[in-house]
Formats: C-alpha cells, structure tokens, sequence
C-alpha cells in the first residue's frame, strides 16, 4: 500500500496556498466587521489565525524546515487560551445583561 | 545543566523564574495560607518578596554587563540581557510594585479578590519579562500573549461591574484581531527569512530593497497589530472604553507597563532588523504619530470621565513616542527611552490619585468627584498638580525632558514640520490638563464628600512617583545615562 | 495530477466553510461551518507533510475549541440570540473596508511574486524519523523558552476562566 504523504506528494506551487491563506483571512475580517453576535465574531478571528497557520505551513514545507510548525503549534496554542478566556468573560457579561449583539453592549461600538 | 540548558541560560531567565514562581505561589497562598480576610495583607508583602528577588536577579545581571561588557545570549538566541532589555525590566518592576502597593484598598472597597490580583500581576510581567529580553519571534509572541491575555482579565477584574465585563470583552475581541495581524507579519517575516531568529531575519531584511512588496507588506501588518498594542491612532478604538471600565489602577498599569513593554518590541523590531527597511515604514509611522496626536489630544478636550481623558491622553503620548522613532537618530531613540521611563511614574501617579477617590458605591472617576480636593486632602491635590504639570510637558518637571528629547531628535534629523505639530499639540494638551487642576483647586467642594481614608501604601506610591517626576525634570543626569547605556550597543 | 485535484477540495471545504460561517445566521450553523472549514485547512496540512499538525487541527482545534463554542452557545439564550439582526447596518461599508485590506494584499503578493526569493533550505528534514520526530527534536531544543511558556499563558487562561465564570471562588 502506497505511503499516503507519497500519493500526495505536493507540487502545488506555494502562491496557490498563500492567496488560499490571504482569502481565508480576509473571509474572516469580513465577518469581524459586518458579524453583530459576538460568538460568531469570535468564530471570525479563529478562521482569521487558521489563515495564518496555514501560511506558516506552506513556507515552512517550502523551506524544508519544521519551525513553521512550531510556530502554526504555538499559535494554536494561544488560540486556545483566548477562546477559553474569551468565552468566560462572553459568560459574565450575558449574565450580567441577557444579550449579545455587539450594539447592545452599550460600549462595543466597532 | 547540559548542552540545553548551561549556567548562562539559567542566569539569564532566573528572574522570570522567580516572578512565575512567586506569582503561582501567589495564587495558591491565596486559599493554602491565608484564608483569612485579616490574613489578605501578606499576599502584598508577598509580592513585594518576590519583585525584591527579582530586583536582586536583575541588579546581578547589570552589574555582570556592567564588568564584562557585551551581551548575554541564551537559549540558542532566544533570549537576550542587554542594557536595553534591563532598562524596560526596571520600569516593568517598578510600575508593578507600585500597582501592587495601591491596589490593596481598592481591592478591599470593591470587595474583590486579592490572591488572584497580585498573582496574575506577577504572571503579567514575566510575559513582559519575554517581550523586553525575546529576540526571536516564537518567545516573543507568547510572551505578548503571556502579558495580553493576563490584561483582559485584570481589566474584566470586577466581575460585578457591567462596565468591566464590557471594558474586558472590547479589548480581547480587538486584541485578538490584532494578534491576528501580527502573527500573519511574522509568518511572512518566516518566510522570507526561513528563521524565526530575529539576527537572520535582520539578515534576509537586509539583502532586501526596502520598497520590496513582499517586506512592506510584513511590516505593514506586524505594525498595523503593534499599534493595536500601543494604542496609537487609528487602532486606538479600544482605549478609551478599556480604560475607562477596567479598575482604575489597572488603567495605571494598562498605560504604563503594557504599552511600555509593547514599545519595547516594537523599538527591539524596527530599530533591530527592520531598520534596514526604514524608508519605506517612516512615512507610515509619521503619519500614524501625527493622527495619534490629533484625535488623542482633540477628543481628550470634550471627555467628562477622568479616566477617558487620561486614554486620550495616553493615545497622544503614544504618537509623541512614536516619534521618537521617526526621527530614529540616537537622541530621538534615547528620547523614546526617556519618555516611556517619565511617562510611566507620571501617568501611575495620576491614576494613583484617582484610585484613592474611590469609596464604597462610588468609582471616583467622573471630573466632578475630583472637585475641592484640595480642601479634602491638599497633599494628594498637591501632587495630581504635579503630575498634570509633568503630563502637559511643562518644565521643570519630568515630562518637560521626554518631549524635549524627542523634539530635538526631530529638529536634528530635519523633521521640521512634525516637531511643529509636535509643539502645538502641546499647547493642546496644556488646556484638558487643566481642567483637571480648575477642578481640583478651584471648583467648590462636593456637599458630602468627607477627608480621604489613605493607606501606607498610597503614601509610599504617591511620595515615589511624585518625587521621581520632580527629581528627573531637575536632575535628568542619572536616568539620561540609564537610557545612553541602554541604546549603545 | 492528483495533488492539485486534492488541493482543489480541499481550499474549496476551506473557502466554502468560512464563507458559511460568516454569512450563516444561526451561531450553531456557523459553528458547525467553521469546524468544516477547519477540517478542509487540516487536509492542506497533510498534503504539507505536517503530520503532526494535522493531528493537533483535529484533536485541539475541532475537538476542544469548537466544542468550547458549542458548549457556550447552548449556555446563553439561543432563541432570542438567533431572533435578534445578525449584521450590522453598516455591513457595506464593512464588506468593503475587508475586500480593500483583502486586494491590498494579494495585491503586495502578486507584485511580490518576482522578487519572493525564498531563503535556500539549509538541512532538509529528515524523513526517515518522521515529522513528529523532528519536530520534537525542534521544539525542546530551539523552543524550550516559548514551550514552557507556554504552559504559564495557559495557566493564566485557567485562572481568568475560572475566575470570570464563577460567582464565588
């Protein structure tokens, strides 16, 4: 049985995944800016950081190195931590007031 | 110690060590120890145990730069002791002891946690403690992180308050986008250089034309995610509404450490490896600094709530800072290292004295709770005098040397028309500040309002800032060689 | 030949789950379109030979992250959440505010593509131990510092989770 990685040897040439990565960003600041749920904005900035790790990736299988992992990894990481930090406080203040339109929450004007 | 770990990395990273450690501590102390309401006071001395450790950690780190010369690398290049990465750890320490030290009052009138506050005060600078000594991006931007993500949650520290709550989710949604910048930055700095060191980056920058699309596009969005940090105009939207929410001294703390340690990687990347780029991002920055300047200083004009003044405020400082970078010459650099250091004990001396108006029920934020303070309690109205005085840039205190630094940076390297901007902004600025002081010695006193209660610590934190504001502006000699040392490298 | 089909599929799961995800007007929908966006990014990171990191995408991100999303979704109000307007008024001035940051940067990409001379690759990686291998020979030689820092950014996140979420501690 054939390795997979060896069926799928890239020869895609590395612009293809950036502008993949520069359109995959920019879906996400569209929906930061036009998205009023505040989960769904949240949901925005996790497309926009995936668009990032996967620019990571390409340069890094470009370049033959794994650092680009690494960083795509620590990324993840912080991600991770901010959703849970986030999502606590998105907690505290529908408590502390049943809504989450961004309007609503009189100080969120972006 | 092995191959991965010698005595120089450990001396290197000792004192971060030491703040995670007493900051953990902190945090478990908290219900291990002291469950005691009575008991709550030791988790002060606490943390001044530990920022003392630390202060040692330090001082053994200049005084080995100081015999040996040179640099310390450690960690395969990771992290770096220079004399600039000591200058900001000294300001990270001193601006945190002193939020320490005044918070405990506040803390005890809002009825809020202590073991949590100091602790996460202390993780809060060992992310600093990355971002100042990091010279490669991977440490850097955790360590940013590090520090981010502890303010979002000092910031939403008053779980009760809706104005918190908000003030916490405004600056994580914007802080998260802005990582978002600065990270897709870094990634094209990668690849570009096939390293996350910022010496090879600086080499692969360097073999660069500095119109290179490529390159301004990386600096383009790293900068556009680090004005975010440092809250410079037009990415300053979060400010005013997280600094008027958050505890008032973490506002303090916000505006001095965070955006401090902010400068500190930004000046580390544009000076260090971006320079070389610097034609094409000075512009850039000029006019970000001028915009900062105008809607800081503009909008600060018409602000009732103290605190959202002292955030536009703290926006035109930013673009002042700034630049000091645009001119980028050694006294304008120089200029940039002196203001940070002024503008820290100004800016925590000032909301020091906010903090103290808070009582129970009341935050003391709104302009007309500082009225006949001066009959209340004429020392602190002495000082808030001397802390405006210092902010609006008038001689003979601190604040007078960091603008002059700057403008002569300016003047020098033939930027004529910002160094004019530059002066009639603070001309400006001379007029919010005071109305702050119309409303602490002239205005007639609130019928209520009682003496202040103040604590040792408040004492201890307003006769420091306070007598550091006047000493610099007549005594300027010691911190200008501090800030010659640290840019001579 | 293959690869580029691969490719296609993959950045169109990609594409097509992130354009749901902002335009979907239940939070759950939106969820459930970005976790099919994500998936499409993991496939891409297999065909980059980031074995590893396809394994964190779906362990970490998909498993944990949206499963935080989700979690937090059902805990508040969903009917009046799903009831309420779901874009701003402005969503013009929005969509092109993101379209001109989106044209700028392909723009600088494309004028770029001539001089985006990358670094030559110095030691290729060696395949034989796998890329977990050589990513953890990586990761605690080089990265130490930001690994175990790591751990304290993480320990802050569950102080403020804790924290924020509890009434009382």
């Amino acid at each position: 049985m054939p390795d997979l990685a060896q069926l799928l040897a890239a020869e895609v040439p590395l612009s293809w995944y950036l502008i993949l990565s520069v359109i995959l960003f920019v879906i996400g600041a569209a929906g930061f800016l036009i998205r009023r749920n505040i989960i769904t904005v949240f949901m925005c900035i996790e497309l926009m950081l995936n668009a990032v790790n996967l620019s990571f990736i390409a340069f890094s299988h470009k370049l033959k190195m794994v650092d680009g992992h690494i960083y795509s990894f620590f990324v993840m990481v912080v991600a991770a931590a901010e959703a849970a930090v986030g999502l606590a406080i998105i907690l505290t203040v529908f408590k502390n007031r049943e809504t989450l339109e961004i309007d609503e929450v009189s100080s969120l004007k972006l | 110690m092995s191959q991965y770990y010698t005595a120089t990395d450990h001396f290197v990273l000792l004192p971060a060590i030491l703040l995670a450690l007493f900051g953990c501590a902190t945090l478990l102390f908290d219900f291990l120890i002291f469950p005691e309401a009575k008991q709550r006071r030791w988790l002060l001395v606490f943390l001044v145990l530990g920022e003392a450790f630390a202060g040692v950690a330090f001082w053994r780190q200049q005084s080995f730069l100081l015999e040996h010369g040179g640099n310390l690398t450690a960690f395969r290049g990771a992290l770096v002791i220079d004399h600039y990465a000591l200058f900001f750890h000294w300001l990270f320490l001193a601006a945190t002891l002193i939020t320490g030290l005044i918070s405990y009052r506040y803390l005890e009138v809002r009825d809020e946690h202590h073991g949590e506050y100091y602790g996460l005060l202390m993780l809060a600078q060992t992310g600093m403690y990355f971002l100042a000594s990091g010279t490669e991006l991977v440490t850097l931007f955790v360590g940013l992180e590090t520090m981010a993500i502890t303010f979002y949650i000092l910031v939403g520290f008053l779980r009760a308050d809706r104005r918190s709550n908000e003030a916490a989710l405004k600056y994580l949604i914007l802080g998260s986008l802005s990582s978002g910048f600065l990270v897709y930055g870094f990634s094209v700095l990668y690849g570009i250089s096939g390293s996350t060191r910022l010496s090879e980056i600086a080499a692969a920058v360097a073999a660069r034309d500095a119109w290179d699309p490529v390159l301004v596009l990386a600096v383009g969005t790293a900068g556009a995610g680090l004005m975010f940090k440092i809250a410079a105009a037009p990415f300053h939207m979060w400010a005013p509404d997280a600094y008027e929410g958050a505890p008032t001294m973490i506002t303090g703390y916000l505006a001095t450490a965070s955006k401090a340690a902010s400068f500190a990687l930004l000046l580390r990347l544009f000076v260090g490896p971006l320079g070389p780029a610097r034609e094409s991002w000075e512009p850039l920055l000029a006019a970000v600094a001028v915009l900062s300047m105008t809607i800081g200083n503009l909008a600060a004009v018409t602000q009732t709530n103290t605190k959202r003044l002292l955030a536009y405020s703290s926006i035109s400082h930013a673009g002042y800072i700034l630049l000091g970078l645009v001119a980028g010459s050694p006294t304008g650099i120089k200029g940039v290292l002196v203001y940070l250091l002024v503008y820290t004990f100004m800016t925590l001396g000032a909301f020091l004295v906010l903090t103290s108006l808070a009582r129970q029920g009341m935050a003391g934020d709104d302009i007309n709770d500082l009225r006949g303070l001066m009959k209340r309690a004429p020392g602190h109205a002495l000082w808030m005098l001397v802390f405006m005085v210092s902010l609006a840039g008038i001689p003979p205190t601190a604040g007078f040397l960091g603008k002059f630094y700057i403008f002569w940076g300016l003047i020098e390297t033939g930027h004529y028309t910002l160094a004019v901007i530059g002066a009639v902004y603070a001309v400006v600025a001379i007029y919010y500040y005071f109305r702050i002081v119309k409303a602490v010695f002239v205005e007639p006193e609130e019928a209520e309002a009682g003496p202040l209660t103040v604590s040792l610590g408040t004492r201890v934190g307003l006769a420091v800032t306070g007598a550091l504001t006047l000493l610099v502006g007549v005594y300027p000699e010691p911190v200008l060689r501090l800030a010659q040392m640290s840019i001579s490298r | 030949m293959t690869e580029t089909v691969f490719f296609y599929c993959f950045a169109a799961l990609a594409v097509a789950g992130a354009i749901l995800t902002v335009t979907m007007r239940n939070a759950v929908h939106c969820a459930i379109s970005l976790i099919a966006s994500l998936g499409g990014v993991a496939g891409l990171y297999l065909m980059l030979h980031a074995e590893f990191l396809f394994a964190v995408q779906i362990v970490l991100y998909i498993g944990g992250i949206m499963v935080l999303f989700l979690f937090v979704i059902m805990l508040v109000n969903l009917e009046a959440a799903a009831r309420e307007r779901q874009f701003h008024r402005s969503w013009v001035g929005g969509l092109l505010c993101a379209g001109g940051t989106g044209a700028m940067l392909a723009w600088f990409w494309l004028r770029g593509a001539g001089t985006l001379r990358l670094p030559p690759a110095v030691q290729p990686t060696p395949r034989e131990g796998g890329n977990v291998e050589s990513l953890a020979m990586v990761l605690f030689r080089d990265y130490l510092v930001p690994f175990e820092l790591a751990s304290l950014l993480l320990l802050v996140a569950i102080v403020g989770g804790v924290m924020m979420a509890k009434k009382r501690i």
